[in-house]
């Protein structure tokens, strides 16, 4: 399982791009998707919604369990995947693409985000 | 379940790693959980066919003169009448009535002596306690129960290709075996107890063999299955299959608090067989009781939306909790989530209005359906 280099994470094992214009994509990683199953229902939040790092913000819910999505960054959502609404498989299939979960303006971050090589290492222990 | 000691593994254990599975705890076992998806699992099940690993059922086996007799007196079932080669479904229950398991019970067959043997299946989370049980309920009988757990592992295979893969792997004469029915045979060189039960709602195989011999027979299955499109399945695929196919899993839908009429199995209880048997005035009254002031009602719900119930969320209507559900899950099968659910007799019909489920708060509307939510085509 690789983690992209380009992306940084959460250890609610969250993944977040670099800013383009403020705005950075949040989905959660390979090593997540795995660990719940079949993802068959996801709950985002809305756009315009403010989100705040560390705080539940939608579901996502497996065939064995449901698990609260938690925000890596504090900001406004600009957009959500209404792909992956329709198709939660998209989440297990392509976790780091397709499988996106929404776009947020970010107004903070926390300091304690993790490179690709540090959320492998945290992702293993 | 939470396990304070050591997880014992079964005999397929490093096969099941080898396999890329994900493991879990499962009454103290460490077990394939699934090895891909589960959705993908289930679905072969239905459609082609699934190996399992189940060696973490109990077997315990009963023989001597009165063994017929002794699982009378102990089970709440008719199990002296079973024949040579068959198996049935029945329960154990305590005085008071309460369901301490459910069992398959195979009495064995072919030879004289193999008639006064029985083996019975307990839920792996209850093996100990049925084996106590037993050996309990066993004073006075000339009979013996034997903790035989260690003596078996168990692989099932299910799904509609699964005759035509066993049959490419032994001389026994399947089509002659009917559905609950065992006969001793030798897989792919392995001596075997060739069962045709399952939990999948499919057509299937449970192959009871010594442990020595389990790597052995999983790896002639796969290739026998290879062209069919057999696939290794785990407990998670085996959940949504008997959820679809309406069985009822020890503490979801059955418990010690519920007596079998209470969980609307109340034809398992035969109060004509001869002599006593452990609950037998509990159980009279369960069943006046149940008569006059009807218990809640398992049933079936479909939901309408994509939200999934557990077990646990509550049943509503009207603004009133009206039952509790006891299992709930996504069904590949239906594409919609459903669930198990105790409901009050008044909203228990199939097609009964206003019937929801609280889902962390929001109310979620669902269809009142009969049991089973699947049934497979004969």
């Amino acid at each position: 399982m690789s983690n992209p280099n380009e992306l940084r994470y959460s250890k609610e094992h969250e993944w977040l791009s670099a800013a383009e214009d403020g705005v950075s994509t949040v989905g959660i990683t390979e090593h997540a998707a795995n660990a719940l199953g079949d993802v068959v229902f996801v709950q985002l939040p809305e756009v315009g919604d403010s989100v705040s790092a560390g705080e539940t913000c939608g579901e996502l819910e497996s065939t064995k369990s449901v698990s609260d999505l938690y925000s890596p960054v504090s900001g406004e959502v600009t957009e959500v995947n209404e792909d992956v609404v329709n198709d939660p498989s998209l989440v297990n299939s392509a976790p780091f693409e397709g499988g996106w979960l929404f776009k947020v303006r970010i107004t903070d971050e926390p300091a304690d985000l993790l490179s690709a090589d540090e959320y492998t290492a945290f992702s293993a222990g | 379940m939470s396990s304070t000691g050591e997880l014992r593994h079964t005999a397929l254990d490093a096969l099941h790693r080898s396999l890329g599975a994900t493991m879990t705890d499962f009454a103290g076992w460490d077990m394939p959980l699934r090895y891909g998806s589960e959705r993908d699992e289930h679905i072969a099940v239905r459609t082609k066919a699934g190996l399992f690993d189940l060696s973490h059922m109990g077997e315990i086996t009963v023989t001597g003169p009165q063994a017929g007799a002794l699982l009378d007196f102990a089970l709440v079932g008719n199990i002296g009448g079973v024949k040579p080669g068959r198996a049935r479904y029945t329960m154990i229950c305590r005085a008071d009535g309460g369901i301490l398991d459910d069992l398959i019970v195979y009495r064995l067959g072919e030879t004289e002596a193999a008639s006064s043997e029985y083996m019975v299946v307990a839920n792996a989370s209850n093996a100990q306690v049925v084996l106590d049980a037993l050996t309990e309920r066993a004073a006075g009988f000339d009979a013996e129960v034997r903790d035989d757990r260690d003596a078996y592992a168990l692989l099932a295979v299910q799904g509609p290709q699964s005759p035509g893969i066993l049959k490419s792997l032994t001389d026994a004469d399947l089509d002659g075996l009917k559905y609950y029915a065992g006969l001793p045979g030798t897989v792919a060189g392995v001596p075997a107890l060739i069962a045709r039960t399952g939990y999948t709602g499919e057509d299937g195989f449970e192959l009871f063999v010594k442990p020595e011999h389990a790597v052995e027979l999983w790896q002639a299955l796969t290739k026998a299955g290879e062209g069919v499109g057999l696939v290794p399945c785990g407990l998670s695929c085996r959940d949504t299959l008997r959820l679809e196919a309406g069985m009822p899993l020890y503490g979801h839908e059955l418990s010690t608090s519920l007596t079998p009429f209470d969980a609307g199995l109340g034809r398992v209880v035969k109060f004509e067989k001869e002599g006593d048997f452990v609950g037998r005035e509990a159980l009279r009254e369960a069943a006046a009781r149940a008569e006059q002031n009807p218990p809640r009602v398992l049933v079936g719900l479909v939901a309408e939306g994509r939200r999934v119930p557990r077990a646990g969320y509550a049943v509503v209507a009207g603004g009133e909790v009206v039952g509790e559900v006891t299992s709930g899950a996504p069904s590949p099968t239906l594409g919609k989530p459903i669930a198990m659910a105790y409901v009050d007799a008044a909203h228990a019909a199939p097609g009964s209005a206003g019937v929801g489920v609280d889902i962390r708060g929001s109310h979620e509307p669902y269809e009142v359906v009969a049991l089973p939510f699947y049934r497979r085509q004969k």
